[in-house]
């Protein structure tokens, strides 16, 4: 049977060269970057290059600007509780979009429980911020604003350079989550006017284990793990040396390659969707229409009259790796807070998938999908109360 | 440069694949049985939300206080759709006697148990069965109002867990 892997949102395969190049720093150069002997100075070496590399890829003015966590929810609970305890003494107000990771939204409801007040602006249709709606809801208590550079789950990119230069206008740090985008768009830290911006090359070829997050020179950031002095005070714990590396070596061939891998991922997106449309009736696709305001690998596509579980283990069944944004972890389902921002349907909420592509994937793969899919969809339909008496 | 096996999983984990849903599960979820109408029913439950949330409507053929026949569409997770085809096996041949006793942790049973979090969505299933005995009631009334006279019951049929 044939694999067709489309999940790159989630998790990526690591590239061989950035596998070979972590290989050594697991049982042969496994110094600890702190320890002065040489075999810390040499993972210290690595873990200079690698922060190098970071920087050069998102444009950031200097290395000592990059700081590496865990991953992506570590870096945006750092970003926005650590900015929120650094200016505390300037205000308690926090600007997000509607339509943020869980881990902003869980950072700044914590804050929220601590005192602080938070504005959600709200997103149009197909999930689009608008600077001004920003703009408007700055108070002089605002300290930090956070909106995404592109939405995880419906693709929709978002204008953080015009969101930036307001808020640089009033002196509010500005924080991006870049996660989603980082790796298959161009990021740039200083055009944006980011104070902190986040991104995980597991989402582009690197390993799990590693995030990345800016810190502008002239922002300021407090610490939330404390303990010793590693990355400059700024998150204390041993550096996860292999993954660094790796992780440099992913953003160093994403940098390279990023414009071929858009017009890859973008050709196949096209494809897909078009495939899809024409062949399966009353399937909506959630965010912008393939193109410059869409992240160029991701389709969100919402089916009628079924649910999207289903929908996941049946593509699953026949080699396809789908994700879905609907879920049923309590008696009523769970429509995703994106979704829901957007205003979508909750009839339509519920027949959620998304498909990531990625540089691996061919013609072929997207081919057999769109042969595949549709049948997956009438089986589930054919089961369906609510497709009953439909035409088509 | 050589990629080491991935362990216990094999190479690309794609043997010894680990499951979400054991196989009784995905076998109803895959094939699952009396999808469909009654013809001519004698009672129709709904349960769920069929606008926008998982929704089951079950068909029924009884005669003489006895279910012939059930019949069952849904939407909703493979859990969901599973529950719903061992429901319509367990209750086949059942009185509506024995039908009033039905429970979902008799689906959850007979598929060999459900991931925790799923165990909720066997539930639409037995709120199905309940609103069809409920539409019966309404339209034989008398018919299968609880007797006095002891029945054996006939245990449910037990089937092997599987993992």
């Amino acid at each position: 049977m044939r694999q067709v892997y489309l999940d790159h949102q989630s998790a990526t395969p690591v590239l061989p060269e950035v596998l070979e190049a972590m290989q050594p720093f697991f049982a042969q150069a496994y110094g600890n970057p702190s320890s002065l002997h040489r075999h810390g100075l040499l993972a210290r070496d690595a873990l200079d290059k690698a922060r190098a590399k970071m920087a050069a890829f998102i444009n950031a003015e200097s290395p000592e600007e990059i700081i590496f966590t865990s991953d992506g929810t570590e870096s945006s609970n750092l970003a926005i509780q650590g900015a929120a305890a650094a200016y505390a003494r300037d205000g308690n107000h926090i600007v997000i979009s509607a339509t943020e990771h869980p881990a902003v939204i869980a950072s700044v409801q914590l804050l929220e429980a601590r005192g602080f007040a938070c504005t959600r602006v709200p997103v149009d249709a197909a999930g689009a911020v608008d600077p001004a709606g920003v703009r408007s809801a700055f108070t002089d208590k605002t300290i930090l604003v956070a909106v995404h550079h592109v939405n995880h789950e419906i693709g929709a990119i978002e204008p953080v350079r015009e969101i930036g230069a307001a808020a640089r206008e009033r002196g509010i740090a500005f924080y991006v989550d870049a996660e989603a985008g980082a790796g298959w768009l161009p990021v740039d830290a200083r055009d944006w006017g980011a104070s902190l911006l986040s991104f995980s090359p597991h989402r582009f070829y690197g390993p799990k284990g590693v995030g990345v997050l800016y810190q502008n020179r002239r922002a300021r950031l407090a610490a939330i793990l404390r303990g010793g002095g590693q990355e400059n005070g700024r998150r204390a714990g041993v550096e996860n040396v292999p993954a660094i590396v790796g992780a440099g070596v992913a953003a160093e061939i994403a940098g390279r390659e990023l414009a071929q891998r858009a017009a890859h991922c973008a050709r196949l997106q096209r494809r897909l969707w078009d495939g899809l449309r024409a062949r399966v009736p009353r399937l909506k696709l959630n965010g912008p229409e393939p193109g410059p305001g869409r992240h160029p690998a991701t389709l969100n596509l919402s089916a009628e009259f079924i649910e999207g579980e289903a929908q996941l283990l049946l593509c699953d069944m026949h080699g396809i790796a789908v994700a879905s944004g609907s879920s049923c972890v309590s008696r009523s389902r769970q429509v995703s807070h994106v979704l829901a921002a957007i205003g979508l349907d909750p009839a339509l909420a519920r027949g959620n998938i998304i498909m990531s592509l990625g540089r691996d994937n061919t013609g072929e793969d997207v081919d057999y999908v769109i042969e595949t899919f549709p049948k997956i969809v009438s089986k589930l339909r054919a089961l369906s109360p609510a497709w009953e008496g439909q035409p088509g | 440069m050589q990629i080491s096996r991935a362990g216990e999983y094999g190479v690309l984990g794609l043997i010894n694949l680990p499951a979400f849903y054991n196989a009784t599960v995905l076998d109803h979820f895959l094939n699952p049985r009396n999808v469909g109408d009654v013809p001519e029913p004698e009672a129709i439950g709904l349960a769920g939300e069929p606008n926008c949330g998982d929704a089951m409507r079950l068909s029924l053929r009884i005669q003489n206080g006895k279910i012939l026949d059930a019949r069952f569409r849904t939407v909703g997770c493979g859990a969901a759709i599973a529950s719903s085809s061992m429901a319509t096996e367990l209750i086949k041949g059942r009185s509506v006697e024995q039908a009033r006793q039905f429970s979902n942790q008799e689906i959850v049973a007979a598929l060999g148990g459900l991931p925790p979090a799923k165990i909720q969505c066997s539930v639409l299933a037995g709120q199905a069965l309940r609103a069809a005995l409920e539409d019966y009631e309404k339209r034989h009334p008398g018919a299968a109002a609880p007797r006095t006279e002891c029945a054996p019951q006939k245990p449910a049929p037990r089937r092997r867990r599987q993992g």
